[in-house]
Order: structure tokens, then C-alpha cells, then sequence
């Protein structure tokens, strides 16, 4: 078994990451709250996917994890795209 | 130190262990990933019906939540760095922490969902059913589906916290055997991830 050394992350890297998800929480609202048309959805997802890529990279350690896992999300998260395109393109050229 | 007092415990491989989380997390990733789907879907057949059901929620309390929710997921995440370090007391303090904010976010929601069905906003109310449109009824179903679905993941959260509190007191989780901790670190931050699509989707864009 393999007793290789972990990465400690510094708690100071969790707060100053907190404070860029809180920014960026208060940034979406403040953005949706003006008139944008349809550019208000695509403003909303732009501040939520950013927040899940600092959640997942930092708060869940990928970065810090072998690459392999780090791949893995990766791909389910390409699989869950291609599923929303294929059925977007079937309600749009119906 | 030799790494040779694995002798009477069972065989433990931290890397595994995290493994079989995450895959169990693909797995949720793509239940409720299905579920956006359908939203989209039907908020692209009814943009005007989902427009003005979006107005009826509370952007505050979901503002509220969002942050409970993100302070929860840094607490959780310190405490495995509290645990490497073999600090035991902040370890235990900083699960405390994202227990009592778990519980609080549920009260949120509690409040919320009764000021709804006090307005007869709840799947299958005759009031929906007599006086919204079908989109309106869609979006309304949906939310409760989903945010429902979320806050019972909220409870299996606290079920896991408190398991990996009580396993803390027992000393069965040390700065050299932490996986039950690092698994429900990575359970929380999921139901953080998805609060963060859900909070946007049903509160802010109207």
C-alpha cells in the first residue's frame, strides 16, 4: 500500500476561494436583475459554471488528485453536454 | 516511521475509497443533470409562463441559502486540512460549523415552501390547477421536484456529517485514516454544486 505524502491546502486558499464564490454569487444576482433579454440565462450559467470549476477544482481537490479523476469529471460532464445538444437539436428542427 | 501496522485492521486504500465516491457522484451528477434537461426544455416551450413563475420566488432566502451553502462547503473543506494536521478539536469545531448551517438552510426552506402552499402553491393544489397556465404549472412542478429532491440530499448530508462526528469521537478517524470525512467533504460539496445551477435557474432568471 502506498503511504504517499498528501498536499495540506492552506485554510487560507478555502477562504480566499469563498470570497471569489461570494463575489461571484452577488455578481449573478446583480446581472440578472437588469433587463438583458435573453442574455440574462446565458449571464446566470457563465457565474454558475465558474463557480463550480473553483468548487471542483479547490473545494473537491481536484487539482491537488491524481489527473485521472480530474479526466473522469471531465468527461461526464462532456457526456451531460452532448445529451443537451442532441435534445436541443431535436426540439429545434423539429 | 515503517509503514508496517496495517497488522489486524482491514486492508484501507484511501484512493479507493475516494474512487467509489466519485463515481457514485457521476451518478448523481447525471440524475439531476437529467432533470435540467427537462427544465430547459420545457423553459424554451413556455419562456413566458416560466418568466412570471420565476417572480413568485423569493430571491432573498434563495440568496440566503446560497451562502449558508458555500460557507458550509468551505468549513467542510477546512476540516480536512484540520484533520491532515491532527488538529482533532478543529476538525470537530469545523464540522459543527457546516452541521448547524446545514440545519439552518432546511429551516430556509421550510419557511419557504409553507409561505407557497399557504399561497396554494403545491403540486396538484386546485388553485394552480384552476388559475395558472401549463407552463406556470410546469415550472412550479419542477421546483418542487428538484429543490425538493435537493433538500433530501441536504438530510442524507447531515445523516453523513454526524456519522463522521461520531466516528471522530471514536477516534476511528485520525490524521492517517480519513476517508469517511474527505467522502462526505465530497458528498457536501456536490449538493453545493447543485444548488448553484438551482438557485440561478429558478430564482434569478425571471
Amino acid at each position: 500500500m502506498s503511504n504517499e505524502k498528501h498536499h495540506i491546502v492552506p485554510y487560507h486558499v478555502y477562504v480566499v476561494i469563498l470570497g471569489a464564490l461570494l463575489i461571484l454569487t452577488f455578481a449573478s444576482i446583480g446581472i440578472t436583475s437588469i433587463e438583458l433579454g435573453s442574455l440574462t440565462v446565458a449571464a446566470a450559467l457563465f457565474f454558475a459554471v465558474i463557480k463550480t470549476y473553483l468548487v471542483l477544482i479547490y473545494f473537491m481537490h481536484l487539482k491537488y488528485d491524481k489527473p485521472y479523476i480530474g479526466i473522469m469529471v471531465g468527461a461526464v460532464f462532456l457526456l451531460f453536454i452532448v445529451v443537451i445538444i442532441i435534445t436541443f437539436l431535436d426540439y429545434l428542427y423539429r | 516511521m515503517e509503514s508496517t501496522h496495517h497488522a489486524h485492521h482491514l486492508p484501507y486504500d484511501a484512493e479507493a475509497s475516494k474512487i467509489g465516491m466519485w463515481l457514485f457522484i457521476f451518478t448523481e451528477l447525471l440524475l439531476f443533470g437529467g432533470m435540467f434537461i427537462v427544465y430547459s426544455v420545457y423553459r424554451y416551450l413556455n419562456p413566458e409562463a416560466f418568466h412570471l413563475a420565476g417572480e413568485e420566488l423569493n430571491t432573498f432566502i434563495g440568496a440566503v441559502n446560497t451562502v449558508i451553502l458555500l460557507v458550509s462547503s468551505m468549513t467542510i473543506a477546512m476540516s480536512t486540512s484540520a484533520i491532515q494536521k491532527n488538529d482533532i478539536r478543529l476538525t470537530n469545531i469545523l464540522l459543527g460549523i457546516t452541521l448547524i448551517l446545514a440545519v439552518v438552510f432546511l429551516f430556509n426552506k421550510y419557511f419557504e415552501w409553507s409561505a407557497k402552499f399557504s399561497h396554494g402553491i403545491y403540486p396538484g393544489s386546485q388553485e394552480m390547477l384552476g388559475t395558472m397556465s401549463q407552463g406556470e404549472i410546469l415550472f412550479f412542478g419542477l421546483y418542487f421536484v428538484m429543490t425538493g429532491l435537493h433538500a433530501l440530499h441536504i438530510l442524507v448530508g447531515i445523516a453523513l456529517i454526524t456519522w463522521t462526528m461520531i466516528e471522530l469521537k471514536q477516534k476511528k478517524i485520525h490524521h492517517e485514516k480519513y476517508d469517511l470525512l474527505e467522502n462526505s467533504g465530497l458528498y457536501w460539496h456536490l449538493v453545493d454544486l447543485i444548488w448553484i445551477f438551482l438557485f440561478p435557474l429558478f430564482y434569478l432568471i425571471h
